[in-house]
């Protein structure tokens, strides 16, 4: 049980590798870094296999509990008690916690595995890039926030991780910071997940609001006492804001406008992080809630329609795009709207085996695009590409085999998790359901067409290139090509662990999460009628068969359209409705409104709305309103002075002061005549006066 | 020749008195007025002295002081016109006008 109790090494290895890089990578060569940076990822790995190895052995000893492990508290009240929607206060305490449940094994060794993988494919693809250790640094350290934030027993510790994911995104988008585009495609990306992040924050408050408490184990298991009613007012509001979080991150409508964007990071990143991780991370939280989420019906439907809605809303953009990452970004948005489809019909285990699958096949498509990329010498799009699949066959074979797995081609991963979530959605047995059924399915058909329209616009066709690039095609060197093999190996075989019953397997898959979602099962089925069990599998054999047309139907499509395309070949969608082209070329125009509503970078008529119009507004207000009151008690202060002076001067000095003294002056103007100041006329006057009393006294 | 009463000494002091009176109001010499203020005391003091042949000494002791009194004036006066010959560099009264207002 040594790697199982010891489970906190696993972020550890990551992070210190990250510090080194930090501290010594500008010092450090090349190998030195891989040996730091890839051999901590490969030892995560292998005690992550070793760890849910020791896992199993504990869950078929303690009744299939989850393993668990408190190392301490980093943040808590102090005893301090905080009300609570029970009435019975709570301590606020976050804990590093380590929680080990089979769903959290499943993300534990698809990110460990996948990201070794892609750890050891950059080595290849980044050797001639400047930053090497600052590459690794960022990837081990988004390494260690992942692996954070699905090994935390807690909503604060998955907080930390997801927060930490986020920032790591943010420094890789913006790797080549020199680049404007890549330095605002990071701001976009860091800027939209805050709407997520902040709506999340908010959810998780009132978790502990109503649970007093952030661990997943304590708020299952008070969800599944029965206490709280389904539909209970304020489990819709937790679980919609939760969800609201898991949009940024996962990039569901309306905050998916930072992943197409997000491909200005390097091509292994984009693989990493924005198609195989971190993007499923709100998969991963809301599979974590999903004991909150079964109580809450209304949220179920909504996560069910957003994520149909954005896998036909992307997967519609994808079909026109040229930029062969954009296809490829606006492909993982669409299959994230899949996975949330699944989760919103309560198929929990349907929708965390299409993460599973999906981290496989798209990771190999991205690090495919990076590797026809790198063969072109950085060319992108790909009406300058064609007919490279003799010239680069391993990159060729491999993602051939991704792109079999993604369109739902029957006998490879996609399929068989695609196919569940279908079914699963169909067998919702509601009109509005099907419905979801509906545009999934036509999502399918489009996954495939785009798809098979990127496969044979690069690989097939005629050459679009130009004479010198064509000269300098090559295929990569074996650290690339390697992971992608082992990556078609799983796509190819991943799908096998999740073999309906239908087709003669047992799901596996399913009964390994059971522990996790068995409940929810239960309780949902009250909720939400229907169950596999209840129809008859010739539906289930019928629409597989549907799932398979469709899958076969877009390539061909794609086929007739592509297969012969040369230089300026015509878009079958332009040919055939040039507005709808248009349209979905420039994404529906979602980005204007966004720049209309949102940000304000556009201006909609006169009036300027969203952040910088709030911006200007608030200028306006300061520079009217607030300094307008400013200058206008100086206005008053100014007027009254000048009264005060003028009564003061006239007034107070003029007429009060000065007025007695002018008075004075006048009055003893007469008298002070008499006084000239010869004093020989002082003694005339006064012998003058002397002579008159006398002779007056005489007389 | 007729005995010399005591209207002869009134006459002459009157005379005294009046030329005293008149040099004071007219001169402008400093010097001549103080002289003039000496006269108007000695016409006191012949006054004092004639009544005093009359009843007793009393008026004669009391012209002594007069006289005291003139000298102690003349010291006084004369100070003051050394010190105002400094500043004004004239002993005319006339062009000496400060005192006023």
């Amino acid at each position: 049980m040594f790697f199982l109790n010891h489970i906190w090494v696993i972020p550890l290895l990551p992070i210190a590798s990250a510090a080194v890089m930090f501290f010594f990578g500008r010092r450090l060569s090349k190998q030195a870094v891989n040996a730091f940076c890839v051999g901590t990822i490969v030892l995560a790995f292998a005690w992550s296999c070793l760890a849910v190895y020791q896992y199993s052995s504990y869950a078929a000893a303690h009744d299939n509990a989850p393993f668990e492990k408190v190392l301490f508290t980093w943040a808590g009240s102090d005893g301090v008690m905080l009300p609570t929607h029970s009435g019975h206060p709570a301590p606020f305490k976050a804990e590093a916690g380590f929680l080990l449940d089979p769903l959290s094994a499943i993300w534990l060794l698809f990110v460990t595995g996948v990201g070794m993988l892609i750890h050891i494919y950059s080595t290849g693809y980044m050797a001639h890039e400047g930053g090497y250790y600052r590459f690794f640094g960022y990837l081990n350290l988004f390494m260690f926030s992942m692996l954070t934030l699905i090994l935390g027993n807690n909503y604060a510790m998955l907080f930390v991780g997801w927060e930490g994911v986020g920032l790591c995104s943010y420094l890789l988008i913006g790797f080549y910071f020199q680049r404007h585009s890549a330095s605002t495609a990071a701001n976009k990306a860091f800027i939209v997940n805050r709407i997520g992040d902040a709506s999340f924050l908010m959810g998780m408050f009132t978790i502990f609001w109503y649970f007093g408490t952030y661990r997943f184990t304590d708020i299952t298991s008070v969800a599944r006492s029965g206490q709280i009613a389904i539909g209970d007012p304020w489990m819709i509001a937790i679980t919609l804001l939760l969800f609201g979080g898991a949009c940024g991150k996962s990039a569901q409508l309306p905050l998916y406008v930072w992943l197409p964007d997000a491909m200005e990071g390097p091509t292994p990143v984009s693989a990493l992080i924005h198609a195989a991780t971190m993007v499923t991370a709100g998969v991963y939280m809301v599979a974590r809630s999903n004991a909150l989420f079964v109580l809450a019906p209304p949220s179920m439907k909504v996560v069910a329609i957003v994520g149909a809605l954005t896998a036909i809303f992307a997967a519609s953009i994808g079909l026109v795009q040229n930029d062969i990452k954009r296809v490829l970004a606006y492909s993982t948005v669409s299959q994230l709207g899949y996975m949330f489809l699944a989760l919103g019909v309560g198929a929990f285990a349907a929708g965390v085996f299409h993460v599973f699958t999906h981290a496989f096949f798209k990771a190999l498509l991205f690090l495919g695009a990076g590797s026809v990329i790198h063969a072109m010498g950085g060319e992108q799009d790909m009406r300058n590409m064609g007919a490279l699949a003799k010239k680069i066959p391993t990159t060729f074979k491999t993602m051939f085999i991704a792109t079999l797995a993604i369109a739902g081609i029957p006998g490879l991963a996609g399929f068989f998790s695609k196919d569940e979530i279908l079914w699963q959605t169909w067998s919702r047995n509601d009109g509005a359901f099907r419905a979801l059924w509906v545009i999934g399915f036509i999502t399918a058909v489009m996954t495939s067409f785009y798809m098979f329209r990127l496969i044979y616009l690069t690989f097939f066709s005629q050459s679009r290139m130009s004479h010198e690039a064509e000269h300098h095609v090559h295929e990569s060197p074996k650290s690339m090509t390697v992971p992608l093999m082992v990556l078609a190996f799983c796509s190819v075989f991943a799908g096998y662990l999740g073999l309906p019953p239908s087709l003669g397997g047992t799901n596996r898959f399913e009964k390994f999460l059971h522990p996790v979602f068995a409940a929810e099962a239960h309780q949902s089925a009250e909720a939400v009628p229907a169950k596999e069990e209840e129809h008859a599998p010739p539906i289930e054999y019928g629409l597989m068969l549907l799932s398979i047309g469709a899958g076969f139907g877009g390539w061909w499509l794609a086929s007739r359209a592509y297969g012969k395309a040369g230089k300026g070949y015509v878009e079958p969608i332009d040919a055939a409705a040039q507005a709808v082209y248009t349209t979905l070329l420039n994404k529906y125009y979602v980005g204007e409104g966004y720049d209309y509503l949102f940000t304000g970078r556009k201006k909609l008529g006169p009036i300027r709305l969203g952040a910088i119009g709030l911006g200007e507004a608030s200028w306006k207000f300061d520079a009217n309103v607030i300094d307008g009151t400013v200058n206008g008690a100086g206005w008053i202060t100014r007027l009254s002075a000048a009264f005060s002076n003028w009564w003061d001067k006239w007034v107070i000095d003029g007429v009060l002061v000065n007025g007695p003294a002018i008075l004075a002056k006048m009055v003893s103007y007469p008298v002070r005549l008499f006084e000239w100041g010869l004093v020989q006329w002082y003694a005339l006057v006064m012998v003058v006066g002397l002579v008159g009393f006398v002779w007056y006294a005489i007389r | 020749m007729a005995a010399i009463t005591t209207l002869h000494y009134l006459v002459v002091a009157a005379a005294l008195f009046v030329i005293g009176t008149v040099g004071v109001l007219t001169r402008r010499n400093v010097v001549i007025i103080l002289m003039s203020i000496e006269l108007i005391l000695n016409a006191v003091n012949l006054n004092l002295v004639a009544f005093s042949r009359l009843w007793n000494l009393q008026g004669q002791v009391f012209s002594i002081f007069v006289i005291a009194d003139a000298a102690a004036e003349a010291a006084v006066g004369l100070g003051i016109l050394i010190t105002f010959f400094r500043n004004k560099e004239t002993v005319n009264v006339d062009e000496v006008d400060l005192l006023k207002w």
